[in-house]
């Protein structure tokens, strides 16, 4: 039997609604849409059978007939409420995005410094419609099957941009809130743009407000790193069991940059996160991390690309998962260092824990090196906890539970280690330490109201 | 020397088996301690000393096939191994686990805490914790530094031994076991370990020390001297038996022992 063919789907909905689509946004978003589905018309979604997808079907992701808000339909979302998110003793610059509608708040309007922008991309698109297009669709490639789709159908997102040496001191928070009508998919755009000798830290969670109904979130993050610029980019998934996410992240350094992120997937459905980093100045550095905690039947996929372009780069991979239950994990990274980057290091490590017996994890790591300056290693384990670690903890009278436990955020501590702030460091030990003790996870404290 | 003996038996270990993957390994010990004593185990290697100490301390690696221990009228055996640390049993390691990311602190306030509330008592406070913490260090002249880092991890072999001492001071059992606690340490390691023990030594408590040499005896002053050899208590005298150990080897005590089994 040929595997449906989900594209189609969304093809025709650009073509039946074309008009409407353009009309809610901004001819520097418009201008990509048809070039976008032209393509898509001799393409296809990867399915197993792809190379870097064996785990994980896109196709079976995005075949279900969800539906998708072309009409703009405001889903109300109670902003004040999502101030729980907030991280506790930090104060953090905090924007809303529902679904895919960016949601200002009036503290990140009043505080946000000279020089830095956060606002709904459809919003900027039309205001500034030169430097978003200076940006737009030229980091992610417009072949990539995903990207196309995002170009054909994005209506909104965010814009972040920084001015040429403008210090971001407090935390940027985005709180991505999915809700409204299910089956929902959304197609959320984010472009970043550090220009140079720029600074921020940014945090990034996605909650699913409705934890039975059956969403699909669909992402592209396009940043841009320039000269001497740094960024932090963290993510946090609580979603839930019926969501699918696929988030495509692809970065762009030029000389002297430096990109920390870390994505940090907690409760979710399907997932499938792509980092593509390129090096393309010297001195950059890269550092990727990324924490996965999986139970259930959930199933994650991590896919990392790093292209040193350039002399003198470091870059440093390393991905943690901790599979329970009947979940299943995957990781295929790779590190490509092209012959014009000499004195390159790059590294690259996968480790896992399996907590069950049904837990499965597949793991991929690969050096594509054409180059003969360069330190490079990789490597991958998959094990338990160390028996000896969990008897002696319990000769010191730390009950069992307790002590698998600490020895699981021990596990991911070197991956939380790689935060660039101490409040996000320190929310994510806390979140860890929740979901690891079976707590529900933020919803205690957060406005996604899932718990209720 | 008068010392404050106590009638009440701390720990009775009688005709104990124990073995691993069906293999026999300790093949019917029998040994009673009573508070205020410290109890030397010596005997060549593989003779079981360390499986008896695993097993006493509740290693799951270990099966127990038949005996009993009653440890302060409680059947030790029924007990997890974190039962019987509450209860008051403690095991130096002759090799600490290295924990990569859990930190001393958290490790240790994991442990007084569970106890506590083992006891129904409330968790210490974050400042009574860290005053204990303070006090307890001294005893062994343990580092500040190393107490902020993960539990043993980069320490070296002298600092292990002390980190396993400082536990055993944090804890305060009524028995402890020290296995092989003086390999692999220096002289002044030596002599900075066995003072933490003696300054822990009550008339309350109980030690059980396991060693291959004479030469932690010259530090710490046993009451008993046992030679374990193929599973079992071949022999037990008083400290000039460690003496006579040292200079005249075991072969002697093998010798016996196998003509008797033959």
């Amino acid at each position: 039997m040929m595997p449906m063919d989900a594209l189609k789907q969304y093809i025709d909905l650009y073509t039946d609604n074309a008009e409407v689509i353009d009309s809610h946004s901004a001819p520097v978003l418009n201008e990509l849409r048809q070039t976008a589905c032209d393509l898509l018309k001799s393409s296809r979604f990867p399915t197993k059978k792809d190379e870097g997808f064996h785990k994980t079907s896109i196709n079976d992701m995005f075949a279900p007939d969800f539906g998708v808000n072309i009409n703009r339909y405001n889903i109300p979302v109670d902003v004040a409420e999502s101030f729980r998110c907030d991280i506790p003793n930090v104060s953090t610059l905090l924007a809303v995005v529902v679904n895919d509608r960016f949601v200002a708040t009036r503290p990140l309007l009043n505080n946000l410094p000279e020089g830095v922008t956060v606002t709904s991309l459809a919003a900027a698109a039309r205001l500034h419609p030169e430097l978003v297009k200076k940006y737009y669709g030229r980091i992610a490639p417009g072949d990539n099957v995903n990207v196309a789709l995002n170009n054909m159908l994005v209506q909104d997102g965010v814009f972040i941009h920084l001015s040429k040496n403008v210090v971001l001191e407090k935390p940027l928070q985005l709180v991505n809130i999915f809700d409204g009508p299910a089956p929902m998919a959304a197609f959320r755009r984010v472009l970043i743009v550090a220009e140079e000798n720029s600074f921020a830290n940014i945090l990034v969670c996605d909650h699913t407000r409705n934890r039975d109904g059956a969403y699909l979130s669909s992402e592209v993050m396009e940043v841009m790193l320039e000269k001497g610029a740094s960024v932090g980019l963290y993510g946090i998934e609580e979603s839930s069991a019926n969501t699918a996410r696929y988030s495509q992240m692809f970065v762009r350094q030029e000389h002297d940059s430096s990109f920390s992120a870390a994505s940090s997937t907690l409760l979710n459905g399907v997932t499938r996160n792509d980092y593509n980093v390129s090096l393309n100045g010297e001195n950059c550095s890269a550092e990727l991390a990324g924490i996965v905690i999986a139970d259930g039947k959930s199933h994650i996929d991590n896919n990392s690309n790093v292209i040193h372009n350039a002399p003198h780069c470091r870059s440093n991979q390393l991905f943690k998962y901790l599979l329970d239950g009947e979940s299943s994990g995957a990781f295929e990274g790779s590190i490509v260092v092209r012959p014009e980057a000499p004195f390159t290091e790059g590294y690259q490590s996968n480790h896992n824990i399996l907590a069950s017996d049904k837990a499965r994890m597949h793991t991929r790591p690969q050096l594509l090196i054409f180059n003969d300056e360069v330190k490079c290693s990789h490597g991958a384990t998959t094990g338990q906890l160390d028996p000896d670690a969990l008897f002696y903890m319990q000769t010191r009278g730390i009950p069992v539970d307790q002590a698998r436990r600490l020895l699981m955020q021990a596990f991911m501590s070197d991956a939380v280690d790689t935060i660039r702030v101490d409040a996000i460091r320190d929310r994510l030990r806390h979140l860890l330490e929740r979901r690891l003790t079976g707590e529900d996870l933020l919803c205690a404290e957060c406005g996604s109201d899932c718990h209720k | 020397m008068l010392r404050i003996m106590n009638n009440d038996i701390l720990l009775d270990v009688n005709n104990l088996h124990a073995g691993i993957e069906g293999k026999e390994i300790l093949k019917g010990i029998n040994l009673t301690i009573r508070p205020g004593e410290v109890h030397v185990i010596m005997g060549p290697n593989g003779s079981g000393k360390s499986t008896l100490s695993s097993v006493l301390a509740g290693n799951p690696v270990f099966t127990v096939t038949e005996g009993s221990a009653t440890f302060h009228g409680m059947d030790l055996l029924s007990l997890s191994p974190e039962d019987r640390s509450h209860e008051g049993l403690f095991l130096s390691f002759q090799y600490p686990v290295e924990i990569p990311g859990v930190s001393m602190v958290n490790f240790m306030r994991a442990a007084i805490n569970a106890k506590r509330k083992y006891f129904h008592q409330e968790p210490l406070s974050a400042g009574d914790f860290l005053k204990l913490m303070r006090q307890k260090r001294a005893v062994v002249e343990l580092d500040n530094k190393l107490a902020s880092r993960s539990v043993n991890e980069g320490f070296s072999g002298g600092e292990k031994k002390r980190n396993e001492i400082f536990q055993m001071a944090m804890l305060e059992p009524r028995l402890s076991i020290l296995d092989e606690t003086d390999s692999g340490l220096d002289i002044d390691a030596l002599r900075i370990v066995s003072e933490g023990v003696n300054k822990l030594k009550s008339s309350e408590n109980a030690t059980i020390v396991i060693t291959h040499y004479q030469r932690l005896l010259d530090y710490i002053k046993p009451d008993f001297v046992h030679v374990l050899y193929k599973g079992r208590i071949v022999r037990s005298a008083g400290p000039e038996l460690a003496l006579e150990l040292e200079q005249r080897g075991y072969d002697w005590i093998k010798q016996e022992i196998d003509e008797k089994f033959e």
